[in-house]
């Protein structure tokens, strides 16, 4: 996948190409890509004058940054002791039948990645279910469908 | 200086010279995996723990990293430290069932069978990060890392791939205490972390020694020009 | 820009003219929770009603942080706590807007909206008769849900940096004593006194040194700290300069969760304003006392709430943490002199400064001195964050506060602590709550989320839950942790699907004890402890699992079944509808029956069924 120079240039110069802004700027990089590609690492690692198995070994550490392209949308159903204890497994189960596929992975028609996410602190709202920036509280095997009809070929 | 006392007997080193070399020093025996002399610790295996004893305070602490300091009591030997490093080898054992060194340590410290089931995916490698700790600080090109974390965390160039900064010196096989890292020499050429070197063959004797990317990195670094470096260590 | 405390007095003058023009205030809960039940919509709809009616300028609209009534939400607040009102715009927004409206207008109170208990004959106007709130004791809370957080000038009108404007005036080390005196101990889950901390940083050498807030809160069941954030982010910034002024740091970091984007987007703000008032930057209210505060966002490692994993994040290496035996306040971020407080902590100092020392420890326990914030979830009626006096007991705060089990069913447990914590059973409901007496029954009080667990919550299970959460959860960096947590869990997990042994309740107690002992960071030292407060408590319901194979709550998966009561089965065909995989079937009015092989066991029929026709065996 070709990576725009320009847009990474961007991105280190934000954080003023310091080291330290590393997951920062994976972060960024991912918001734009919808994941890390590799060839960005391999730029950022040499802009930042260090190692590529360091920046390798950040960019894996961290369950927030995908090394693999992800879905048009992300849904992320919490398994925080609250939403498991009020039946978030089950979500889960759910959205595993019903796109079939697993947690962490992606959707064949590249829709949706699933994934589990330890407690959104909407503990009170258990179980939640976060589709990118949205929240769903409450939500039962009614609420998978609406999600799944909702977001469904790129809303 | 500073003193203090193991196992009842005085024993004194530097300010904040890690325990385990005072100890060894002093003649007791505690063991270790991922300590080395030059490169010092992280604390990973956790087998050179001792009992500290400061004021009324007792605590389990790792000889590798903890400072030497006036007056404390240190315990190499206890039933905690011993349940501690019996549960580690025990552990390793499951983790890495064909490891020879660990089978032997594990003997030692009275592990008849491991309850758990064996891995069959981890080789032998216990992460006790030597090879990437040499890799990053002696050798100085970083070739390998960690990747991942909690149980899937293992050592690897980025993305499984052969790796472009690698030299093939091989300090990271020499390093590792289990034997883990796989290299093979044949007919000239140097396979190891899946990039193929082709080795040096020594103008004098004729034998294969060093991949030729080592002598060149080498003499980059240090100004000898490679034909030099071409002569074996034996010829020299 | 250095601001003066005349223009203080000023700003805060002028906001009240402000408000004062104004015949209501309407306050509309925008934290997490209320945002997910729709209380934007509600918000942008209700201004637009306002606009429409011409009321903009007699009624001002306001967002505001975490009420903490969460189960409630949308939250919405007439004035300074006249009306509370729930559930806003859940159902139907307009509707509910017309209400609003009409209380506006006519002053007429929507009974459809207010709070009901469960006596539904009383009638709760005000949230501060609601037992909820009447018996907490807000403190860090005290603005939440009052103020807009995105609002300076609402925070200094409330007296917000006054107490950094009194702090700059003080001694350093009297400060210092004042936080020591007033007996403030870490609200991230340490607990350790924080004026001790305060003072062996102040007296580290080295420089530059760093103030540290720890707001990645990852306990799972916790929200102390993102409502704190998201709905007064003021409060900590003003906390952390005033600890640097008396620690002698000019650099704060603030590390916020990957997953609370609203806290950090609200504590960004606060930044840039703070910054154009003063209180960040050059030469803080004339004092030459210069401070700034950089945000960094986690990465979803839960590890690096751990201290020394935090500092290692922002130093933009893996979240590792180190041995701690030269502590963090001599050597820690860049090895350099931090003091690191959970932003709960933080957000106490400008009280001890406003208020003295005195009255601080006036409030709690002999040990526990001060409130701290509660996230009360799982089966309890009124889930939702709560802050009370340090001492409180669990039975006030779960059967008073939190209006007590769900569906009337039987308290079985409370996990306090997190996945470092334990569970605490019924005979120790009237135990006071603070750090001592939590520790002392095996748990502990960690960062402030409690949940409340019934009958029909398995205790070994839930052992599984917190070891499948740390073994995810691990770095990976220490033999006992990376592989012994995995190894409890494979033995919890057997027992789990019917395949426990004889032994294994022993065999967990020595790798817990050696975990416990052998691990390098508080991670995986305190993993043990959910498995050991379950086995100490309800070793019966292992029992159960190893030698009867048997669930008796009725949960795990491989040793229970849900099968239908024919004689007590109406045929109302409810179950039908529910079951997620329509492994039901029968005709209506008629006995219905479950196809075991389809059945995925998860309970949705059994606790739907209306007339106990379901049973689990």
């Amino acid at each position: 996948m070709e990576v725009d120079v320009k847009k990474l240039n961007t991105i280190l110069n934000k954080y003023g190409g310091d080291k330290p802004y590393i997951l920062a700027m994976f972060q960024d990089i991912q918001k734009e890509y919808r994941y890390l590609p590799k060839d960005a690492l391999k730029y950022i690692c040499d802009k930042l004058n260090i190692p590529f198995s360091k920046g390798y070994e950040v960019a894996t550490f961290y369950k927030a940054i995908s090394l693999n392209p992800r879905g048009k949308h992300t849904i992320h159903v919490c398994l925080g002791t609250a939403c498991h204890l009020r039946g978030g497994p089950n979500i889960l189960d759910a959205f595993e039948r019903k796109l079939y596929v697993k947690k962490g992975n992606t959707t064949e028609d590249g829709n949706f990645t699933l994934e589990s996410v330890n407690c959104l602190g909407a503990c009170a709202l258990a179980p939640l279910v976060r589709v990118d920036e949205k929240d769903f509280g409450k939500a039962t095997p009614v609420t998978v469908n609406k999600i799944i009809s909702e977001f469904k070929d790129g809303e | 200086m500073v003193e203090f006392k193991i196992n009842g007997k005085l024993a004194k080193g530097e300010k904040g010279e890690p325990i385990l070399n005072i100890a060894r020093r002093e003649g007791h025996v505690i063991p270790s995996l991922c300590y080395h002399e030059t490169l010092g610790s992280d604390g990973r295996c956790r087998l050179c723990v001792v009992e500290v004893k400061k004021g009324n305070r007792k605590r389990i602490v790792t000889s590798c990293l903890y400072g030497a300091e006036n007056g404390i009591e240190v315990y190499t030997e206890s039933p905690d430290i011993w349940l501690v490093r019996k549960t580690v080898l025990e552990l390793l054992l499951a983790r890495c069932p064909d490891s020879e060194i660990i089978h032997h340590l594990a003997g030692q410290y009275g592990v008849k069978n491991v309850r758990y089931t064996k891995d069959e995916d981890k080789g032998k490698c216990i992460l006790c990060s030597l090879c990437v700790r040499t890799c990053e600080s002696i050798v100085g090109v970083s070739a390998i890392g960690t990747s991942g974390k909690g149980p899937a965390k293992k050592v690897t160039t980025p993305f499984d791939e052969p790796s472009d900064v690698c030299i093939g010196c091989g300090a990271c096989v020499v390093v590792c205490p289990t034997g883990h890292i796989y290299m093979e020499d044949k007919s000239g050429v140097r396979t190891i972390w899946k990039k193929q070197f082709e080795l040096a063959r020594c103008p004098k004797c004729g034998r294969y020694h060093a991949p030729v990317e080592q002598l060149q990195f080498i003499s980059q670094k240090s100004g000898t020009p490679v034909d030099e470096l071409l002569v074996c260590q034996d010829c020299k | 820009m250095t601001i003066s405390p005349e223009q203080l007095d000023n700003i805060a003058l002028e906001y009240k003219k402000k408000v004062k023009i104004y015949d209501k205030v309407v306050k509309i809960c925008c934290g997490t929770g209320c945002i997910s039940s729709g209380s934007l919509k509600l918000y942008d709809r209700f201004k637009d009603i306002i606009n429409f009616e011409g009321l903009s300028a007699k009624v001002l609209v306001k967002i505001t942080g975490c009420h903490g009534l969460c189960e409630r939400g949308p939250i919405v607040v007439f004035g300074d706590d006249e009306i509370l009102y729930q559930s806003v715009g859940k159902r139907n927004v307009d509707e509910d807007v017309k209400l609003l409206i009409e209380t506006i207008k006519s002053n007429k109170i929507a009974d459809k909206l207010l709070y009901k208990g469960d006596d539904k004959t009383k009638r709760y106007v005000s949230p501060l008769d609601i037992p909820f709130y009447a018996g907490q004791n807000r403190i860090v809370l005290s603005l939440n849900g009052t103020i807009d957080p995105e609002d300076i000038d609402e925070y200094i009108q409330r007296g917000g940096y006054r107490a950094l404007y009194k702090a700059l005036k003080m001694n350093t080390d009297e400060i210092i004593d004042w936080v020591q005196k007033s007996g403030l101990r870490g609200r991230g889950g340490g607990g350790f006194p924080t004026g001790a901390k305060w003072r062996s940083c102040k007296d580290a050498e080295g420089q530059p040194k760093y103030i540290l807030a720890n707001g990645d809160e990852g306990d799972p069941g916790a929200f102390m700290d993102r409502s704190l954030m998201e709905g007064n982010p003021h409060a900590v910034l003003e906390g952390m300069i005033i600890g640097g002024y008396a620690i002698g740091s000019n650099q704060g970091y603030i590390y916020v969760r990957d997953e609370y984007p609203l806290a950090v987007n609200r504590l960004l703000k606060a930044i840039e304003k703070a910054r154009e008032y003063g209180f960040l930057g050059r030469n803080i209210f004339n004092s030459g006392f210069e401070f700034d505060i950089t945000i960094f966002r986690g990465g979803g490692a839960f590890v690096c709430g751990e201290s020394t994993a935090l500092m290692s994040s922002i130093e933009g290496k893996a979240g590792e943490p180190r041995a701690k035996y030269v502590h963090t306040v001599e050597k820690g971020l860049w090895e350099k002199p931090s003091n690191l407080n959970n932003v709960e902590t933080w957000a106490c100092v400008p009280h001890i400064i406003n208020n003295g020392w005195e009255w601080f420890a006036s409030i709690g326990t002999q040990g526990s001195k001060g409130t701290k914030v509660f996230s009360l979830v799982g089966k309890v009626k009124n889930t939702g964050l709560i802050e009370v006096p340090m001492g409180k007991s669990l039975k006030e705060i779960i059967f008073d506060l939190g209006g007590g089990i769900q569906g009337d069913k039987k308290f079985k447990a409370v996990q306090t602590g997190g996945p470092s914590g334990g569970c605490i059973p019924a005979e120790y409901l009237e135990m006071p709550v603070d750090f001592d007496s939590l520790t002392k029954l095996g748990s502990m009080m960690g960062s402030g989320g409690m949940i409340v667990m019934d009958e029909r919550n398995c205790m070994v299970d839930v052992a599984r839950y917190f070891l499948t959460f740390l073994v995810e959860e691990s770095c990976g960096k220490c033999t006992p942790c990376r592989e012994g947590v995995r190894r409890m869990h494979e033995i919890v997990e057997r027992i789990c699907n019917g395949n426990g042994n004889k032994g294994d309740i022993e065999h967990l107690e020595e790798l817990a004890r050696a975990i416990n002992l052998g691990s390098l960071c508080a991670l995986g030292q305190s993993a043990p402890n959910p498995v050991l407060s379950t086995i100490k408590y309800f070793e019966d319901e292992y029992r159960a699992h190893i030698e009867d194979k048997k669930c008796p709550a009725g949960v795990c998966k491989a040793l229970i079944k849900f099968s239908i009561i024919p004689e007590k089965c109406t045929g109302c065909t409810l179950c039908t509808h529910e079951c997620p995989v329509k492994c039901i079937t029968g005709e209506k009015k008629e006995a219905h029956t479950i196809d075991q092989a389809q059945c995925i066991r998860c309970g949705t029929c059994y606790d739907n069924c209306r007339f106990d026709a379901i049973k689990i065996e």
